[in-house]
């Protein structure tokens, strides 16, 4: 519990917590990408520096700049109404907030394992290595999935209204 | 064994296998059928002549060459069947064979203008195979299912124009009035084969009527006091009654008359009513067998002879009333026959079997005799309606007056002389009763006045069918057509029919003379002794009286008929008949045969026809009853078990399958389309999965 | 409370912030953006776990949390065209009108 990880910490729950409640998706998407990047740097705090990297590149680079188009491709930049039956939003912050609870309940009655351990070094030489050889089928396997899901993905968002003509 | 008692069994199955083959032919192969039949009865005539030739040169040897064999096994027993030879079954397979052939020859010419010539000839021919196979057999249970044979068919052959309905009931009354002796026949069979453990005549010594079965039946006693042999006997004679038409089964003789005349030559005259007589003749060991020394005659000998009496007497008193050609000869065969069974009865088989012989050739020359008369007259049968016949069909009225002569036993040259003589003779030397002989003398006696009247009704005068056509519509329809080529006046028959006829009139002359006690051939042949000539003979016990009074008593009969009946020849077809006008009402009792067809229906048809109603009422009422209530109650099953399927099996699952449809319903509203909605289950089921594995963990 | 269960409750309220989203939100794309954060939330559990397990030096929390991430991004690619052509059908990226799917 330092310093480094409440601040991060709070970052990043404002910044979900935000994405989640804000009426205009632009600015929801805008604040998700602070979320991410709070995730990234608890990565990096964590040791795990090619993951928050990834996350950086990934998440903040690529899923939420594809959010931002999908808005803008689907007119919805403009503000929204939000959840139109309350019962309905006050039902899934009931659900949502069991749910934490019970998780939580869970995480603060498992007795606390050993001692502290040190940090544990994750060169990318040592990363590279295990993609090539001990995890190198779900390597090769994630590829052909995100082979087809380009395609996929440009089939499916394809216009379609020249080959109709 | 010799090769000819080997080979007769071919005599019976040569014509059966001839009817067989005729039963496949087609209507039209008559030629095939009539070869067929005369072929085959020639052939059996042929190996008969060489049996009879076998058993005359072996007169020293042994009497009785059989042949058995087994037929089938039951138990630890065989079943066995055969045939035999000895100087019986020799004679009669020559007459059998000799008579049926020349009654084929002549049925030739009488059936030609019949559409059902080649069933005729089957039929004749299988009856000649049954009855021969009659005379061979060695068992009596063979004996028994050729005996069935022949009544079955002499149904057909009397019923052969069953579209004529007193044909077809004339038929069903023969078989169904034999029938009734058949079964005291069976019984008598089945306690005879019960008795002595078999049912082969001779078999070496084991047979039923040899020395040792016979010891055994006659020491047995059993209802009433009788000997097992008298009751066996007297059981099997109740078939030949039946057979042979003794007084009371003779009821469907004369209503067989409705066959062909061939037919009634053939079976009712000369062979098949003689099945019984013979049938007698060859148990004759076991109905004369008797206790210790011979003192009187046995109780079946003296029923036999009594019966055989009455008959005579009964047959003779009715024939004299009768007006129908073929009636008169049919009560005439009923009193012939129970002459022979008086024969058998009094003297032995030898007695019966030559009055058997000589009548079956008499008696058949006077039936195709009337055949001959009917089919000259185009079918009339009524003797007032015809008349002097002698002028226009001349060999047939010399043939019928040597019958007839032979048949009133008209002295030395006709063989009925000697038959009936013999007959007599017996009758009167009977230790039982002088009885029968003053019934066969009275019967004598009226033999030769109703063939008289019916010789002069038949010949004499002129010819009164032109004249009575004026009265009869179908008649005068039929002097009318000019393309009938008999329509004027009776002709003489062709040759194929009169040929057997003045063959047969030669027999009857001639045969007598192998019987007379000058030398009796005959009698010693079947007795199995020697005789030699000797006109010594002549001044033996009551020979020479019983000659002379049955000589005076045909004279009698002849003079009262020529009286009656010759004298004035009667004019018209309208004219009552003499006797009819002195003594009407006997006259009329006689001509109704004594009522006894009556007397029958009124009380056994009468009782049978009910016995028939209430079985049929029990067979509608009460077995069907039954039967339909078991299927009123399946089909009520069936339709509570349509029920229970329509409304509760199939209603059960039609409700189970709509609840099923109901719940699928209710739980579709679940799917309210709303994502958001399944992911809040998910999230609760979540919860709930991990509050489960907290509390398992804490437990 | 030591530092494995602080990340462990860190992760857990992300989630369940990302689950309110995702319940609640009716646009698809922000209910899919709470996915996203849901599948964050994992691998920062992931690699809490990593970092505080037993065997760090396997390496296996980083390798989950690479192939996670790159699986994420490809359903996000997919799920976002799926929600592109969904609007060119029915012009609406409303989620409480996209119901046909109803008993």
């Amino acid at each position: 519990m330092t310093a480094s990880f409440i601040i991060l910490a709070a970052l990043t729950v404002a910044g979900t917590a935000a994405a989640m409640g804000l009426r205009n998706a632009v600015h929801c998407v805008l604040a998700l990408t602070l979320g991410f990047a709070g995730v990234a740097m608890l990565y990096l705090q964590l040791g795990a520096q090619f993951v928050g990297f990834t996350q950086i590149l990934v998440y903040v680079g690529a899923v939420a700049i594809l959010a931002v188009f999908a808005i803008m491709m689907t007119h919805n930049d403009k503000p929204m109404a939000l959840p139109d039956s309350s019962s309905a939003w006050v039902s899934g912050c009931i659900v949502a907030a069991a749910v934490f609870a019970v998780l939580a309940r869970a995480i603060v009655s498992t007795a606390p394992s050993a001692q502290a351990q040190p940090q544990p070094v994750a060169p990318v030489q040592q990363i590279g290595d295990a993609l090539m050889h001990r995890f190198v089928l779900p390597l090769e396997i994630m590829g052909l999935l995100l082979t087809a899901a380009l395609i996929g993905a440009v089939v499916i968002a394809m216009d379609r209204r020249e080959e109709m003509k | 064994m010799t090769w000819i008692v080997q080979y007769l069994w071919l005599v019976p199955a040569l014509p059966v296998f001839a009817a067989a083959i005729s039963a496949l032919l087609p209507r039209r192969s008559r030629i095939a059928a009539a070869t067929l039949a005369i072929g085959s009865m020639a052939a059996s005539f042929l190996i008969s002549v060489g049996a009879l030739l076998h058993v005359l040169a072996n007169r020293s040897g042994d009497q009785i060459l059989t042949c058995n064999f087994r037929w089938f096994q039951f138990g630890n027993e065989w079943l066995k069947l055969g045939w035999m030879l000895d100087p019986l079954t020799a004679v009669m397979i020559v007459m059998v064979t000799f008579v049926g052939l020349l009654i084929f020859i002549y049925s030739v010419g009488y059936m030609a203008h019949d559409e059902n010539f080649t069933r005729f000839f089957c039929f004749l021919a299988l009856f000649a195979g049954a009855m021969l196979g009659v005379v061979i057999a060695n068992s009596l249970l063979l004996l028994f299912m050729c005996w069935e044979i022949v009544g079955l068919t002499s149904y057909l052959l009397i019923g052969f124009w069953y579209n004529k309905p007193e044909a077809a009931a004339a038929a069903k009354k023969a078989f169904i009035t034999t029938r009734i002796g058949d079964l005291a026949f069976l019984l008598g069979m089945v306690w005879l084969y019960a008795r002595s453990g078999t049912l082969l005549f001779y078999d070496g010594g084991a047979g039923c009527l040899e020395h040792s079965a016979l010891a055994q039946l006659v020491a047995q006693t059993s209802v009433l006091g009788m000997a097992a042999s008298t009751g066996i006997a007297l059981l099997i004679f109740c078939g030949a009654a039946g057979k042979s038409g003794q007084v009371p089964l003779h009821v469907w003789l004369p209503d067989a008359m409705e066959g062909p005349t061939p037919v009634s030559a053939l079976i009712h005259a000369a062979t098949m009513v003689a099945a019984g007589v013979f049938l007698i003749a060859r148990i004759y060991p076991l109905m004369s067998a008797h206790v210790g020394i011979y003192l009187t005659p046995t109780i079946a000998l003296q029923v036999v002879a009594w019966v055989g009496a009455i008959t005579a007497l009964f047959g003779a008193l009715i024939a004299v009333a009768q007006f129908d050609i073929k009636r008169i000869l049919a009560y005439s065969t009923i009193s012939q026959l129970g002459y022979m069974m008086m024969g058998l009865g009094v003297g032995g088989v030898a007695v019966g079997m030559f009055h058997l012989i000589t009548h079956a050739f008499f008696k058949s020359l006077l039936f195709l005799g009337a055949g001959s008369v009917i089919h000259g007259c185009n079918g009339e049968q009524d003797i007032r309606r015809m008349g002097g016949l002698r002028r226009l069909m001349p060999i047939t009225f010399a043939a019928y007056a040597v019958g007839m002569l032979a048949l009133c036993g008209f002295p030395l040259f006709f063989s009925g002389f000697w038959s009936k003589d013999d007959i007599l003779r017996s009758a009167l030397t009977w230790s039982v009763s002088r009885a029968p002989f003053y019934m066969g003398a009275f019967g004598a006696l009226l033999t030769a006045f109703y063939m008289t009247r019916q010789v002069f009704y038949v010949f004499g005068g002129s010819n009164r069918l032109a004249a009575s056509s004026h009265d009869d519509p179908k008649l005068a329809a039929l002097f009318e057509d000019p393309h009938h080529h008999a329509a004027q006046h009776p002709h003489e028959s062709p040759a194929v029919m009169t040929v057997p006829l003045v063959i047969l009139a030669a027999f009857a002359m001639l045969l007598g003379f192998i019987g007379t006690p000058a030398w009796p051939w005959f009698q010693s042949f079947l007795d199995g002794t020697h005789s030699t000539l000797a006109f010594s003979a002549f001044s033996g016990v009551a020979i020479l009286p019983v000659m002379i009074s049955s000589s005076l008593l045909v004279f009698c009969g002849l003079g009262l008929g020529w009286v009656l009946y010759g004298h004035k020849p009667i004019q018209s077809a309208d004219t009552l008949d003499e006797l009819g006008k002195l003594q009407p009402t006997v006259f009329s009792f006689l001509g109704h045969a004594f009522y006894v067809d009556a007397l029958y229906s009124a009380t056994l048809i009468r009782w049978n026809t009910w016995w028939s109603k209430v079985c049929d009422w029990l067979d509608r009422w009460v077995w069907n009853g039954a039967v339909q209530t078991v299927s009123y109650f399946v089909v009520g099953i069936a339709h509570l078990d349509n029920f229970f399927d329509a409304s509760i099996v199939n209603s059960g699952f039609d409700e189970g399958c709509q609840g099923v449809s109901r719940g699928g319903l209710i739980l579709s509203l679940l799917q309210g389309g709303q994502i958001q909605s399944y992911m809040r289950i998910i999230g609760c089921a979540l919860i709930v999965l991990v509050l489960v594995l907290l509390w398992g963990a804490k437990i | 409370m030591n530092s494995l269960q602080s990340y462990l409750l860190l992760s857990s309220l992300l989630f369940s912030i990302g689950l309110v989203g995702a319940l609640t939100r009716r646009n698809a794309i922000l209910v899919l953006i709470g996915i996203e954060l849901m599948l964050n939330a994992a691998n920062l559990n992931f690699i809490a776990f990593w970092r505080y397990g037993p065997a760090p030096q396997a390496l296996t929390g980083i390798m989950f949390a690479i192939f996670s991430i790159s699986i994420a991004a490809a359903e996000a690619a997919v799920g976002l065209s799926i929600i592109l052509a969904a609007y060119r059908h029915s012009r609406t990226t409303d989620l409480n009108q996209m119901n046909s799917l109803k008993g």
